[in-house]
């Protein structure tokens, strides 16, 4: 791309930007989860290390919405071929369309992400409390993934549906 | 951040499993003796290998262990002023009482607060009150000033007791955490019904009354004092008419009775804190818990020493946080 100007290739820009956006936005959410997530199973396992490996998984819980940005990321370099191939000239209307896309899987992951940690910092109470009602407690944060499942769908749907 | 205490309060739950549950205080009731209930509780954790078998260091060791999380959670220890202002204060009277009356008594001061016994005493025998926090300052002079001309302990008490409900209530209103102005608001409110209680049975004055309550939200003190003139039964009536009907069941019933439903009423007041996963409600709220628990097995502990009867005990048996 050496002596291409980003004007003269807006549209490629606008679609890297949308990947940037999904992984970036995303990852955020569920770093923020995670770190919520992972203060709370500390806290029970300084008093109960034996209860590791249930807190472990709900720690991880909200570590989803960093997958499903990097995925929709993914898919996005390869249909502009950045992966795989020699990058597409593609107009700023089809760089938009796929910014477009690549938004919903960004802003629900970021607040699903920060959101479903909360929830399993919470279960992780329970799991402090009662470590026979493990599978009630996972239930809980993982109805926020469904929300992040949703995002997903549609922005992959929809960066699959831009004709490069 | 409402996060902010995630850890804290995930710890916390985890601790809150191994707390006295009201079915525990049946087990702790069911044994036979004073020997098996301490026993149980060596059992159950209390205490460590230095105290042993014997109940008082038990009972100390489980309130510094208290402490002791609190501050391995690095939460600043002035969000417990409202917790730790009435052993604050205790140490005030005690140390005015030693030097006004030159009468040693070393084991009445508490040592876990920010000003232990020692170093109230030293402030109070150097008269240097500007040492001690604001809210104690002006009670210290006049309390001491009081004790030294008049000799009278009971207004003594009754100066610094009023501070110390003052600056719980300063503190409850200062602070950001619904838990905390609560707990402020209901112990305020609580101590003044106990003040018109023991008015009303020992016959004080209004002006006596005036002087030892404090001002709070949910009663009225100038109605609760006129009540109190009224004797017992005008104190119940006003009691029905507010929120603290429940205190006036109780004291109809006994005075022990009235006594369990002052600290059941702090107990319900910090309870819904069991169900929130963020913030220092659940924190205090433990804190509040434990020294219920302990208070609850020192009674027990005392009715199984004196041979009291089992009905006798369970009647003086606070409500448990679990």
């Amino acid at each position: 791309m050496e002596g291409i100007s980003i004007w003269s290739n807006l549209g490629l820009v606008y679609a890297l930007l949308g990947a940037a956006v999904a992984v970036f936005l995303a990852g955020a959410g569920s770093a923020i989860g995670v770190g919520i997530a992972g203060q709370a199973a500390a806290g029970v396992v300084t008093e109960d290390p034996s209860k590791f490996g249930q807190v472990l998984v709900m720690q991880l819980l909200p570590g989803t919405q960093g997958l499903y940005g990097l995925l929709i990321g993914f898919i996005t370099l390869s249909k502009v071929g950045i992966i795989g191939g020699g990058a597409a000239q593609l107009d700023p209307q089809t760089g938009l369309m796929i910014l477009a896309a690549c938004l919903p899987i960004g802003i629900v992951g970021l607040i699903s992400g920060k959101y479903q940690g909360m929830t399993s910092a919470a279960s992780i109470g329970i799991i402090a409390k009662r470590p026979d009602q493990f599978g009630k407690a996972m239930l809980f944060p993982a109805m926020v993934e469904t929300y992040a499942i949703l995002a997903l769908l549609i922005s992959f749907l929809a960066v699959s549906g831009v004709q490069v | 951040m409402s996060e902010q205490y995630t850890y804290a309060v995930a710890r916390i739950r985890a601790l809150e499993v191994s707390l006295f549950s009201n079915s525990g205080i049946d087990q702790l009731m069911a044994c036979q003796t004073y020997e098996q209930c301490l026993q149980l509780l060596s059992e159950k954790g209390w205490g460590d290998t230095e105290t042993g078998l014997n109940a008082e260091a038990m009972l100390s060791r489980e309130e510094e262990k208290i402490w002791e999380i609190v501050k391995e959670l690095h939460i600043p220890m002035e969000t417990f002023n409202v917790l730790s202002y009435p052993k604050l204060f205790h140490n005030l009277k005690a140390a005015i009482k030693e030097v006004c009356t030159e009468e040693v008594e070393r084991h009445i001061f508490y040592d876990d607060v920010s000003i232990p016994g020692e170093e109230m005493l030293a402030i109070v025998k150097e008269k240097e009150f500007d040492r001690l926090p604001k809210e104690m300052q002006e009670a210290a002079g006049e309390a001491y000033e009081s004790l030294l001309h008049t000799r009278d302990g009971q207004m003594c008490d009754v100066i610094i007791d009023r501070a110390a409900l003052e600056a719980i209530k300063k503190a409850g209103r200062e602070a950001k955490d619904a838990i905390i102005k609560d707990y402020a608001e209901s112990t305020v409110a609580v101590a003044d019904i106990k003040i018109a209680v023991r008015s009303a049975k020992t016959a004080k004055s209004l002006d006596f009354m005036n002087r030892a309550m404090a001002e709070c939200d949910s009663l009225s003190v100038g109605q609760l004092s006129k009540a109190a003139l009224g004797g017992m039964d005008a104190v119940r009536e006003y009691l029905q008419g507010t929120e603290y009907t429940e205190g006036a069941d109780a004291l109809a019933e006994s005075p022990s009775a009235f006594e369990r439903w002052c600290d059941n009423r702090i107990i319900q007041t910090i309870s819904p804190q069991k169900y929130k996963a963020f913030g220092i409600g659940p924190v205090v709220a433990y804190v509040i818990a434990r020294q219920n628990e302990i208070k609850t097995v020192r009674i027990i502990l005392s009715g199984k020493q004196n041979g009291l009867s089992d009905e006798s005990i369970r009647e003086r048996v606070r409500e448990m946080y679990v």
